[in-house]
């Protein structure tokens, strides 16, 4: 295994083209490009102010480059080097910038959430959408990149309303029945919208792309509800983690749980593996969960710590929920399935785990906590069982 | 007796003054009367004054009157009109009468005291038992107060508890009303927040709209291609109205997608629907038949009903799936066949139940039964176990000393194993019986042998002397002598071809005795033998023959003896004793004769041959001879006595018998 010289970045602020061809890195108020597999640097731009957010086109052409305290945007192109776009958003700020699905179009949401500008790079063109909701996940496009998705806020009722992003026309508009809107996402076929309701409520609602409402969820009252949703890559499935740390599984006929997984404190679960690293800080292990109950193992993948097998039952540290504090560190905060929708990977409490993500093969998962990498393999001879 | 004298001499005194005494130490008087006495004496001198003999006649009245007063009838009466004594009897009696009242009277009174000593320590008891139950009794009632305080004070806590509750309750209705106004609240002033908010930021666009600044705006070099390459549209109804169809597309094939999955799905439950039905059938089938005939109508109508819907279904199946009549069809048939599984289910319940009522009912003997027939099952199967084993051990056994043949072809047979033994120690024994008689036999022959070497040289001592006779007669007076003597010798020359004749005969049978007797050299001039010797070799050549003769009767004996019993030996042997008597009689017999043949022979003999005649018959004279019918009532006598031991005549018993038929081994 070789090593590449260590590049200078800021704010944590490089990035893979999505083709998987160069490397985009931040530094300070610069852009360097870099061949991947030469690490050479292809080109080097040179924004206005300090970079705090930078992003790849769909198309790995172009390379946004927003400044928020500024309220910038800069668009870098790949092949045409003298090619330039700045984009001003003036005193109304700007707290976040992105790329829409197709590349050729931003979408910059002012501060306090103002309105939502697109800018097409195409025609120039600027549009505005009005009254988008400031909220956990108030925008999502469709997997195809053909629909937009947008979570609203008028006269104190929630609406989604669901563009095509082909031209930005207002395709559909409706109200929800939720209290306070905490996220939507779209099923991974583009036809089921999954809309939940803030953390005060459970409530999972799923509407079809023509704004019928399918079904409606609810697993209990009162107490703290939804945490987190994540569709299985077949659409098939929908796991919504929550506070009781749970995850439940509904299924996409009758949108009827199928399944729940618990989190208990002790595993006691014969067929459970369990690896815990030795040298170092403990309890970096993230929950073992899968759909068939085939618990995956997680190998830990680090230079100075090893990793054994614990013996059953395993008693993983509990944080006990501070009663006055908002935000409790409980419940299951992320959900991943991997590529084939055969397993799916939790995290519930405080552990320091930033993002789950499966490997394509669907026999691996990438841990990233804190201040390491976790690779997790899963012996595939293990699953035949 | 003496004392009882005593008392009665002291009864005689006053009885008063007794009577009170007594009262006042009865325990002393009766068992201290020795000691009571002088004292009486004493109180006797002191109260004389209530008799004196100035007043007898009133004493005695008084007397009299008392006793009235005691109910006794007897009265003192005095002998004399002065009364200055009196008549003992009735005296005697009166005192009698009054030292029993008295005896009876103590006697009362000792067992009165006794009660009332019992009553006086049961007093006492209860008494005390008394007072600790009034101890008891107050601390109770002690308790009971401090119970009752305690009551009461819980009382006062469940009431104060209750009030808290009821306060609390309050206080939770308050505090909810108080969290769901301030909730209300809470939303009210939310709302009024998000729509000041929402107002706020409605001006704020509005103003930076209005100020429409320099900075708002988009620096492009130069505009872009769009990413699929074509060139973007107006927004006119047209492109929405394909928007919409495109959006429907979409949605149209999800569903379709969905659909022919959900057919897949339902032509695989279908197929599984109807095996299940078909198996369904195929198990309701027999129980039509059994069942009885109206439920059996039904059920076979039903039957066919479902037939003919299934054959619906699937003819339907080809042409459309998702045909609602089908479906309906085929749900109706499929509650019908569960219906009809679920009532056969039901009925085979009732059935078995009944059934386990009677069975448990009638099973309680059998299963005893039963479980002794197990017990005697398993016992028998643990013999067979055994037998199996040992069957294993001893083939193992033949396994390992199977290079020994003898004892391997042993081993073979194991169960003729002892038969073989017996047998072959019997067949010992009859080889050396056989060895025996070889030896007889051998014995017989030499003695022939030896026989016909003396006749041989009797015959040439014979033509010796008839060749002397002939030599020293005179010609003319031993003429007469000479035809004499040739009458004689033509006898003897009549009695030569006999023997000749014999020795032919003898040839002709081939007997090693004729053999060497029939070749008689003339030449040879040998001693004359003893006629003991004679004789007895004579005597012993018909035993040899006879001897032959009964060698081969004997033999056939003993080949047929030789399959039997060894018990026959001793009886055998016993007969060929008795024939060797026999033969010896025989013998003589013959002897006999033979002897008379050579006194004939010989009749002018020398005297040493006649004095060896003599020698010979008193030889003869002195053996032991048997008569024939006491030999045979000796042979007959010993047949009878081992006629029991014979098994040829009462046949061998199955114990003993080595030849008995095998028993059989099988499993069961």
């Amino acid at each position: 295994m070789n090593f590449s010289e260590v590049f200078k970045q800021s704010n944590h602020l490089c990035k893979v083209s999505p083709d998987g061809k160069y490397l985009a890195t931040c530094v300070q108020y610069r852009l360097v490009v870099r061949d991947l597999s030469t690490l050479q640097i292809l080109q080097l731009y040179t924004c206005l102010d300090q970079v705090s957010h930078m992003e790849w086109s769909s198309d790995s052409l172009f390379i946004l480059c927003a400044m928020y305290k500024r309220g910038l945007v800069q668009v870098w192109s790949l092949e045409q080097p003298d090619w330039h776009c700045k984009i001003d958003e003036g005193s109304i700020g700007l707290v976040s910038s992105r790329w829409s699905p197709d590349g050729r179009h931003i979408l910059n949401t002012t501060e306090f959430h103002l309105r939502i500008t697109v800018w097409s790079l195409c025609t120039k063109a600027v549009s505005y959408i009005k009254y988008p909701k400031a909220c956990q996940k108030g925008i999502d496009f469709s997997r195809d990149g053909c629909y937009m998705a947008l979570a609203e806020r008028r006269d104190c009722k929630d609406y989604v309303s669901i563009f095509v992003c082909d031209d930005w026309h207002l395709l559909r508009h409706f109200e929800t029945e939720t209290q306070d809107l905490a996220g939507l996402e779209w099923s991974p076929n583009g036809c089921v919208l999954a809309v939940w309701d803030s953390c005060l409520e459970y409530k999972v609602l799923l509407y079809s792309l023509d704004g019928r409402l399918l079904s409606t969820y609810c697993a209990y009252e009162w107490s703290l509800g939804v945490k987190s949703v994540s569709w299985s890559p077949s659409s098939q499935f929908l796991a919504i983690g929550s506070y009781d740390e749970k995850v439940r599984i509904l299924n996409h006929i009758t949108w009827k749980k199928i399944i729940q997984f618990e989190h208990p404190a002790t595993i006691d679960n014969t067929k459970a593996i369990v690896y815990k690293e030795v040298d170092r800080r403990p309890a970096v292990v993230s929950d073992e969960l899968s759909l068939h109950n085939i618990t995956m193992g997680s190998t830990l993948f680090s230079t100075q710590s090893k990793y054994e097998i614990c013996p059953l039952p395993v008693q993983i540290p509990v944080v006990k929920p501070e009663p006055d504090r908002a935000n409790p560190k409980i419940g299951v905060s992320v959900l991943a399935f991997s590529s084939d929708s055969r397993y799916l990977a939790t995290k519930n409490g405080s552990f320091q785990v930033q993002s789950l993500k499966w490997h394509c093969s669907g026999d691996s998962v990438i841990l990233l906590g804190k201040d390491q990498l976790c690779l997790c393999y899963m012996d595939t001879d293990y699953e035949e069982k | 007796m003496g004392e009882w004298r005593a008392t009665n001499a002291y009864m005689e005194g006053p009885e008063i003054s007794s009577i009170s005494h007594v009262t006042i130490s009865p325990s002393r008087h009766n068992h201290v009367p020795g000691y009571s006495f002088p004292l009486s004496r004493s109180s006797y001198s002191v109260i004389s004054a209530f008799c004196t003999e100035d007043n007898v006649p009133q004493s005695i009245s008084y007397l009299n009157q008392e006793l009235a007063v005691l109910g006794l009838s007897m009265c003192i009466e005095a002998s004399s009109a002065e009364g200055a004594s009196l008549k003992a009897v009735p005296v005697l009696n009166t005192m009698y009468e009054l030292l029993q009242i008295n005896k009876r009277n103590m006697c009362a009174l000792e067992e009165m005291e006794k009660e009332q000593l019992k009553k006086l320590s049961t007093l006492e008891h209860i008494q005390i038992s008394n007072s600790r139950l009034k101890d008891q009794l107050e601390l109770s009632m002690r308790e009971k107060s401090g119970l009752h305080e305690t009551e009461r004070q819980l009382q006062l806590k469940i009431k104060t508890l209750q009030s808290c509750l009821k306060t609390e309750k309050e206080e939770v209705q308050k505090l909810q009303s108080i969290i769901a106004s301030r909730a209300s609240q809470y939303s009210h002033d939310a709302k009024r927040k998000e729509r000041e908010a929402a107002k706020l930021k409605e001006r704020l666009s509005q103003l930076l709209v209005d100020r429409k600044e320099r900075k708002l705006a988009i620096d492009v070099l130069n505009s872009l291609g769009r990413s699929d390459g074509k060139r973007s549209m107006w927004k006119t109804a047209k492109l929405s109205a394909s928007h919409e169809s495109e959006m429907y597309k979409t949605l149209l094939g999800d569903y379709e997608t969905s659909r022919k999955a959900l057919i897949l799905e339902n032509a695989e439950l279908k197929k599984v629907l109807q095996q299940m039905k078909k198996e369904m059938m195929h198990i309701l089938a027999p129980r039509q038949q059994s069942t009885s005939g109206a439920t059996a109508a039904d059920d076979s109508q039903e039957q066919v009903e479902s037939d003919e819907e299934k054959a619906g279904n699937t003819s339907r199946e080809a042409f459309d799936h998702s045909c609602e009549l089908a479906r309906e069809q085929l749900l109706n048939s499929i509650r019908q066949q569960w219906r009809k599984l679920r009532n056969h289910v039901e009925k085979l319940d009732q059935v078995s139940q009944v059934h386990n009522q009677m069975e448990s009912n009638k099973e309680t003997i059998p299963l005893e039964t039963h479980e002794d027939e197990m017990e005697r099952m398993r016992q028998e199967v643990q013999q067979c176990r055994e037998f199996i084993h040992a069957q294993q051990q001893l083939l193992q056994q033949q396994l390992n000393t199977s290079f020994d043949d003898e004892t391997a072809a042993l081993l073979n047979d194991c169960y003729t194993l002892e038969e073989k033994e017996r047998l072959k120690e019997e067949w010992k024994l009859f080889e050396e019986q056989k060895k025996n008689f070889e030896k007889e036999r051998k014995n017989f022959t030499e003695a022939a042998i030896r026989l016909g070497r003396e006749k041989m040289s009797f015959e040439e001592d014979r033509a010796a002397w008839l060749k002397n006779h002939f030599l020293n007669a005179t010609p003319f007076a031993n003429r007469r002598r000479y035809s004499s003597s040739d009458g004689q010798s033509a006898l003897s020359v009549r009695s030569e071809p006999e023997v000749r004749m014999s020795s032919a005969k003898a040839k002709r049978s081939k007997s090693p005795t004729y053999t060497t007797f029939s070749t008689p050299k003339p030449s040879r001039s040998s001693p004359v033998p003893s006629t003991t010797e004679l004789y007895r070799t004579l005597r012993l050549l018909p035993d040899g023959s006879c001897s032959k003769h009964s060698n081969r009767g004997r033999w056939l004996e003993t080949s047929t003896v030789e399959e039997g019993h060894p018990q026959i030996k001793s009886n055998l042997q016993a007969r060929a004793e008795h024939r060797r008597r026999k033969n010896r009689y025989y013998r003589s017999a013959l002897g006999k004769r033979k002897r008379t043949n050579t006194q004939r022979m010989s009749s002018s003999s020398n005297l040493t041959t006649m004095k060896k005649a003599v020698q010979q018959l008193r030889f003869e004279a002195s053996i032991n001879r048997v008569k024939v019918s006491q030999a045979a009532v000796d042979l007959q006598q010993f047949c009878l006595q081992n006629a029991l031991q014979d098994p040829l005549l009462t046949g061998v018993s199955s114990s003993t018998n080595p030849f008995r038929p095998q028993k059989v081994c099988s499993f069961l």
